[in-house]
């Protein structure tokens, strides 16, 4: 029986030749990371209870403040101080300030085949290069960052077969919410989501992290994509030239096989407070919006922010309505800036913030009050996610964020995009 | 482990994720003793006020689904909530429970024959949950597991085994 490519990554990292679903190894992991949502956490459990004195290899680790930046809270700043001295005395990567977690580990450090494990549920992401990631908690973390070793379950793997282009004015997060609202937001609880076909080939590194960053919302493990010329061009281009490729064997088991053609996806929006709960932007109605926001690890690259410029182009935010972008990176950030997304962003009216996780993670930047309303490129609308428990969060596309902060309710951008 | 313990039902619903079990704007308090009483605020703001040394906690499909935070299943612990019985779980919350003490019991049937205020007697040994004289059928936990819950957690079950 052949492997998938979860299963082969899973096999490499354990030392083994053949894994299959169930199987309970010990792998050696080739990164790890954690972020200012829980670190201090780990710093804590290191120190204090675990009394341990080094990290398993400092070139190894990343700690990135990216959750509350700049620190909001003299509590926050405790925290953000912690990481700083930890980092200092470990001689580990760190980063503050320049950009979200998932986003500076894709243009930094991940190459296909590697596992990786972070405190972060959308450590899925590595998966649009090939690169097998996992989200955990800050306990299985620290042992992680202590000895360099996790006991993972394989996991069974469930094919998503993709064909064709998408439409003008649909986009992978459009494909990746209505997944997800196909499958159900358990649809994928323990397993992998492999994203396969021949439009694979269609997609950019972009369009394939956002497939694999929303993973975790249908509950799965990991998303994967197969690497290809693409993916070692791009990861070249960042220097990185050690790497292996995976493929997965033609007989391969999968627990079940999705088939998607792309042409027949429509732009779609989740509506509060469940990412499965899905509906195509010709169907929602009439809602108003109190605020829009571009950005986050699954939608706040360069080129969901050249779709809001081109929509934004000689408009204007609706009176009354906010429109917040943060870059995903500080390099997307100075992309967008010699590109001259940001005029545009900025003439519209739009507020341009710093990169960071901001709106999505609801404690920092454009938390929302009762009863507003935001429409969202983030991860998650769960109830309070923004702000107010009595708020709401839809979830959308880039184009469609921007068309609805024109017009103040939620708009189907293929009506506005030029 | 105690084996044998009963405790009083709290029922919530399906994708009860860990925004709701403790939302990010509490997640800044200097410690769990303080984050415990916003258990569930989103959802219902009063009800942590409620749960008692012993509570059972049920739910539906997916309960802590979200966020990796690690804090979910620690102020549930630190509210002595002695299990949850859901129909299912996320995977990052399933190992956060058990990593911090934290007993997750699966069950699709109990959920809809129970309702809240209801008692629940819980018997490890025979891998079964009763409602009065209805029985339901949860999968064994490894001894090993209820050795680290019972100690509190990961942490303090290694330094259990490590004599420090």
């Amino acid at each position: 029986m052949g492997m998938t490519i979860g299963e082969k990554i899973l096999a490499k990292a354990s030392g083994k030749d053949v894994v299959k679903p169930g199987d309970i190894i010990t792998a050696k992991v080739d990164l790890c990371m954690s972020n200012d949502g829980t670190t201090h956490l780990n710093i804590d459990i290191f120190e204090k209870q675990l009394k341990a004195e080094k990290v398993f290899d400092p070139e190894k680790v990343v700690f990135v403040i990216d959750h509350n930046v700049p620190s909001e809270s003299a509590k926050t700043a405790e925290v953000h101080k912690k990481m700083r001295l930890f980092s200092q005395k470990h001689s580990i990567p760190f980063y503050e300030g320049a950009g979200v977690c998932h986003q500076i580990m894709i243009e930094d450090y991940v190459v296909p085949g590697q596992l990786i494990i972070a405190a972060d549920s959308h450590t899925c992401s590595y998966g649009g290069l090939g690169a097998f990631g996992t989200g955990v908690g800050c306990t299985d973390f620290t042992s992680v960052m202590h000895t360099g070793e996790i006991w993972l379950m394989v996991p069974e793997t469930l094919k998503f077969v993709m064909k064709g282009h998408f439409n003008h004015g649909v986009y992978a997060r459009d494909l990746i919410l209505k997944i997800i609202g196909d499958i159900g937001a358990n649809g994928a609880t323990y397993k992998i989501m492999e994203f396969g076909g021949s439009a694979v080939k269609n997609l950019t590194i972009d369009d394939r992290v956002v497939l694999c960053n929303m993973a975790v919302e249908a509950g799965a493990k990991s998303g994967l994509i197969e690497a290809d010329e693409a993916t070692v061009a791009y990861v070249t281009s960042k220097g990185r030239r050690k790497m292996q490729l995976f493929t997965s064997d033609e007989d391969a088991s999968y627990e079940q096989i999705y088939q998607y053609n792309l042409a027949e996806v429509e732009p779609m929006v989740a509506i509060p407070h469940c990412v499965d709960d899905v509906v195509p932007v010709t169907e929602i109605g009439e809602v108003k919006i109190d605020q829009g926001f571009i950005g986050s690890c699954n939608n706040g690259r360069i080129e969901e922010l050249r779709v809001a410029a081109q929509i934004l182009k000689g408009n204007k935010v609706a009176p009354y309505v906010k429109l917040l972008i943060s870059p995903a990176s500080k390099e997307v950030y100075l992309q967008a800036l010699e590109e001259g997304l940001m005029d545009v962003f900025i003439e519209s009216g739009a507020m341009v913030l710093n990169a960071n996780c901001s709106v999505c993670w609801g404690s920092c930047q454009g938390v929302i009050g009762e009863d507003e309303t935001l429409i969202s490129t983030g991860t998650r609308n769960f109830k309070g996610r923004a702000g107010h428990p009595n708020s709401s969060v839809y979830l959308a596309s880039a184009a469609t964020v921007a068309a609805s902060a024109i017009t103040g309710k939620i708009t189907d951008p293929r009506g506005v995009i030029g | 482990m105690r084996n044998n313990f009963s405790g009083k039902v709290w029922k919530l619903g399906d994708d009860i994720d860990t925004d709701i079990i403790i939302p990010t704007q509490f997640l800044a308090l200097e410690s769990v003793e303080a984050m415990k009483k916003y258990a569930f605020h989103p959802l219902r703001p009063e009800l942590a006020g409620f749960i008692e040394p012993g509570d059972i906690i049920v739910a539906g499909k997916n309960f802590g689904c979200g966020s990796s935070r690690e804090q979910a299943p620690e102020i549930l612990a630190a509210l002595n909530v002695s299990c949850v019985i859901a129909k299912s779980y996320a995977r990052i919350f399933y190992r956060n429970a058990f990593n911090n003490g934290l007993l997750l019991l699966e069950n699709n049937a109990l959920y809809d024959c129970c309702e809240e205020g209801d008692q629940l007697a819980v018997n490890l040994e025979n891998s079964q949950v009763l409602l009065g004289e209805k029985k339901f059928e949860v999968a064994s936990i490894a001894e090993d597991l209820l050795q680290m819950v019972e100690a509190g957690g990961l942490v303090p079950f290694m330094k259990k085994l490590n004599g420090k």
